[in-house]
């Protein structure tokens, strides 16, 4: 007896204005008309930023609450060429390549919806080859400073949470370029294997992207609330 | 190209097909939410033993030798952690959510099954990792359920060598196990309801763990985080919470940390999380009141805007646990202010409730009763969270039993009160037989009375000063004899209550065993869940075909209907009166 009965909501015109879009949050089925994965990327991403914002909030706390004095981290992140000190040259260059893989990516993912598997897949390893140059810069920066006798317990130019806070935010986010890469290493390999071409579905190219775009971001205020002030 | 739904799509759903990927490292949501039932469950009762000897020393003082006030204080610790996110969260997003969210939305199985079958396995890790923490040189930790540093980290706290570390790593773990049922519970919700199922049909309980769960991924990275910065104070000696100090007599080497940074990460999740555990409870016992009163929700659109803005304001009041941390006194007057608001959208579904209760047909049956229960005991918890909200009334009481009563009614009792309602409900569902009537209703009066037999004496101790935590409290002036008396007399309540437990826990195993056979929909209620084609649901809940949603969950005893529930699969009738859905209102 199951009559084809009226179903209002799930059949009526959309309505206009602020209703509409009220309607379409609230609609049947699903809220947002994205694949299951990528809703998920978003909230994911959503919960990770609290992470980092309870992180950036910890370090810049302590840095108030501290007695000793903060090292300029000018100085501190200076590498000498020439006889010369140039300020932050070190973070500058890992900025720029983190930011080009996100250039790569964003073509990767353009590549991937047409199609051209081949372009895809080298793009995403140039993707994270330049995420494995960065990590390798952080790893040069963490042995330069721990030469120099920095360490998270203690400092010898100033306060002691400088290097706590360094190693431990750095770290953080270190970690989630490290994972980023070997993430996109398995999708580059599938993409490559053509696991995206039986399904027909290159939606994974671009969730993996909205991971290491996130990541990049992340690194723009790291580097903004740690090097820069 | 028309957009097709991925519910929609034609796509593999994963096929037990031996015993272990049935019932072990099984990912359908039903047995998942089972594994995470029967493990809250039993470390609650670790909790409610060590409560047990905590009022067993606090009754009897001098009697129970081997009570030390170092196991003392690991007592309170352990038992305050368990409760609230082992048992309470544990239950309701992880048991509730996962079995109520794909049955009520219409959904086969959460989005990602194996990711949920993930979370449970790691959620069990850190319940063994907490529990190995008794086991370890010097024994658990016993810093106090909130490890306010520097205390829980420095030489003289219990625990302090092992203990706190395993604690901040078994949270870490929990949370990770939280995120990942979390997102599942999420984008559930969001992305796979059944036709029809639109946002404003969804039933309450829904709507609460929906809420809840979106709480937990925004609360939890803030506690993550503080544990993180925790470990590595205690581990390689950083001084993020740790200011130079004297311990012992002796200067640590730590300077210029700030404690009171641990105390604002930690309840910045911290209050949140009471939300967590409350909104589930708002919204189930929505949908009971509903069923046993044959009555729909009253007032449900407004129910759905208080859970909204309820979980949106948990964030901004969480400072209203440090009114006597030493933080600037300014901040006390906005977090009194945001939380004097909360006060309004909770009152706004306390009424709405009684509202719901106001002239329906009310079937006193088991989940009934604690409903009814539950709108008692938060209504008494929910008042007293107004005296302690207020900075110049709570300096007086802070630390005092006062707060002990309060929390304990509002977010221990409450909850439970629910949780116990919920269990009786949605027994015949889960596993296809009755719970036991009788045996329940006796578990229900000794419950319901003896819970207030412990907690409203506290409230008066409490107000006599009495401070919270002690071990002993010797020879004082300001507490009279008879305060003494009043703690006796609430260890002998809380044992009762304890026994009590101890008969739901036998009618849980008599009803699976000899309960009278249920019929697939034993309360003739409208939400999806009751209308699966086998009881217990099988493996993809739905047969065949996904149902469809025509009406929101609550058409009770509706004029010129037949019977006194329509449910929500049922297609709007010719000449029925579409207006009154509520879901249509903009018509």
């Amino acid at each position: 007896m199951a009559q084809e009965g009226l179903n209002p909501a799930a059949d009526a015109l959309p309505a206009e204005g602020w209703q509409g879009i009220v309607d379409d949050w609230a609609t049947d089925k699903q809220a947002f008309y994205v694949p299951w994965g990528k809703a998920m990327m978003w909230i994911f991403l959503l919960s990770d930023t609290f992470i980092f914002t309870s992180f950036l909030t910890g370090y810049m706390n302590v840095r108030m609450s501290t007695a000793v004095e903060w090292p300029n981290p000018s100085e501190v992140f200076a590498l000498t060429f020439f006889g010369q000190p140039i300020p932050l040259i070190l973070i500058a260059i890992m900025t720029f390549v983190l930011i080009t893989s996100s250039g790569t990516m964003a073509l990767a993912v353009n590549y991937g919806y047409r199609r051209d598997r081949y372009r895809a897949a080298a793009l995403l390893f140039a993707t994270a080859a330049f995420g494995t140059v960065f990590v390798g810069m952080q790893a040069f920066e963490w042995t330069k400073l721990i030469e120099e006798g920095v360490r998270p317990w203690e400092n010898p130019m100033g306060a002691s949470q400088f290097g706590a806070s360094f190693f431990m935010i750095t770290g953080f986010h270190g970690l989630h370029v490290s994972a980023g890469v070997v993430y996109l290493a398995v999708v580059a390999l599938k993409v490559l294997r053509g696991d995206y071409e039986r399904s027909g579905n290159y939606e994974i190219v671009e969730i993996a992207g909205l991971y290491w775009h996130f990541v990049d971001l992340v690194w723009v205020f790291i580097f903004a609330f740690f090097y820069l002030w | 190209m028309a957009y097709v739904a991925i519910a929609d799509r034609d796509h593999h759903l994963h096929d037990p097909d031996t015993f272990i990927t049935k019932y072990i490292w099984s990912q359908d949501h039903k047995v998942i939410a089972i594994q995470y039932g029967v493990v809250a469950i039993g470390v609650g009762l670790v909790a409610l033993a060590l409560s047990l000897l905590m009022r067993l020393q606090i009754g009897f003082p001098d009697v129970f030798t081997f009570l030390t006030p170092y196991n003392y204080y690991q007592y309170v610790t352990t038992h305050g952690m368990i409760m609230v996110i082992y048992l309470l969260t544990a239950l309701f997003l992880g048991g509730f959510g996962n079995y109520l969210i794909p049955l009520m939305c219409g959904a086969r199985d959460m989005v990602f099954p194996y990711m949920n079958m993930l979370s449970f396995w790691v959620y069990l890790l850190s319940v063994i990792v907490l529990i190995a923490s008794f086991f370890v040189p010097g024994g658990a930790t016993g810093a106090g359920w909130t490890l306010y540093p520097p205390q829980a980290i420095l030489e003289g706290t219990p625990g302090a060598d092992w203990g706190i570390l395993l604690m901040l790593v078994s949270l870490a773990i929990f949370i990770v196990a939280f995120t990942m049922g979390g997102l599942n519970y999420v984008t559930t919700v969001l992305q796979a309801r059944c036709r029809g199922m639109t946002l404003m049909r969804m039933p309450l309980s829904v709507w609460g763990i929906f809420v809840a769960t979106i709480l937990g991924l925004l609360a939890f990275p803030a506690l993550f985080v503080a544990a993180i910065m925790m470990v590595l104070d205690r581990m390689i000696g950083t001084s993020f919470f740790m200011p130079a100090l004297l311990s012992l007599g002796e200067t640590t080497a730590t300077t210029g940390g700030s404690p009171i940074l641990f105390q604002h990460l930690f309840w910045f999740f911290g209050h949140p999380e009471v939300y967590i555990v409350a909104l589930p409870a708002f919204g189930i016992v929505s949908d009971l009141l509903s069923t046993h009163a044959r009555k729909n929700i009253f007032g449900y659109r407004m129910m759905i805007w208080a859970i909204v803005a309820i979980g949106a304001l948990s964030f901004v009041v969480w400072a209203h646990h440090m009114y006597v941390s030493g933080m600037n006194p300014y901040f006390g007057f906005f977090f009194a202010t945001t939380t004097l608001i909360i006060a309004v959208p909770t009152a706004i579904k306390v009424y709405n409730w009684v509202l719901t209760l106001w002239r329906g047909d009310i079937h006193l049956n088991l989940p009934m009763l604690w409903a009814i229960g539950f709108i008692f005991t938060f209504i008494h918890g929910g008042l007293t969270g107004l005296f302690l909200g207020n900075v110049t009334v709570d300096l007086p009481l802070s630390d005092t039993y006062f707060v002990v009563g309060h929390f304990h009614m509002v977010m221990g009792v409450s909850p439970v009160m629910v949780l116990f309602g919920a269990i009786y409900h949605w027994f015949p569902k889960i596993t296809g037989r009755m719970a036991n009537d009788a045996l329940g209703k006796i578990h229900f009066w000794m419950t319901f009375l003896g819970t207030y037999a412990i907690y409203l004496p506290m409230h008066y101790i409490g107000i006599l000063g009495m401070p919270r935590r002690y071990y002993d409290y010797g020879q004082t002036d300001f507490i009279p004899e008879s305060a003494l008396g009043v703690n006796q007399g609430i260890t002998i309540a809380a044992i009762v209550v304890a026994t009590a437990q101890l008969i739901f826990l036998i009618n849980v195993a008599w009803s699976l065993w000899k309960g009278k056979h249920a019929d697939s929909n034993p309360w003739r209620a409208t939400t999806l869940e009751w209308q699966t084609p086998d009881t217990p649901p099988k493996h993809g809940n739905w047969g065949p075909k996904l149902p469809e949603v025509y009406r929101w969950a609550y058409d009770y005893s509706v004029p010129g209907d037949d019977a006194d529930f329509i449910p929500q699969n049922h297609p709007i009738q010719p000449g029925e009166e579409s207006l009154r859905v509520a879901g249509e209102s903009r018509k």
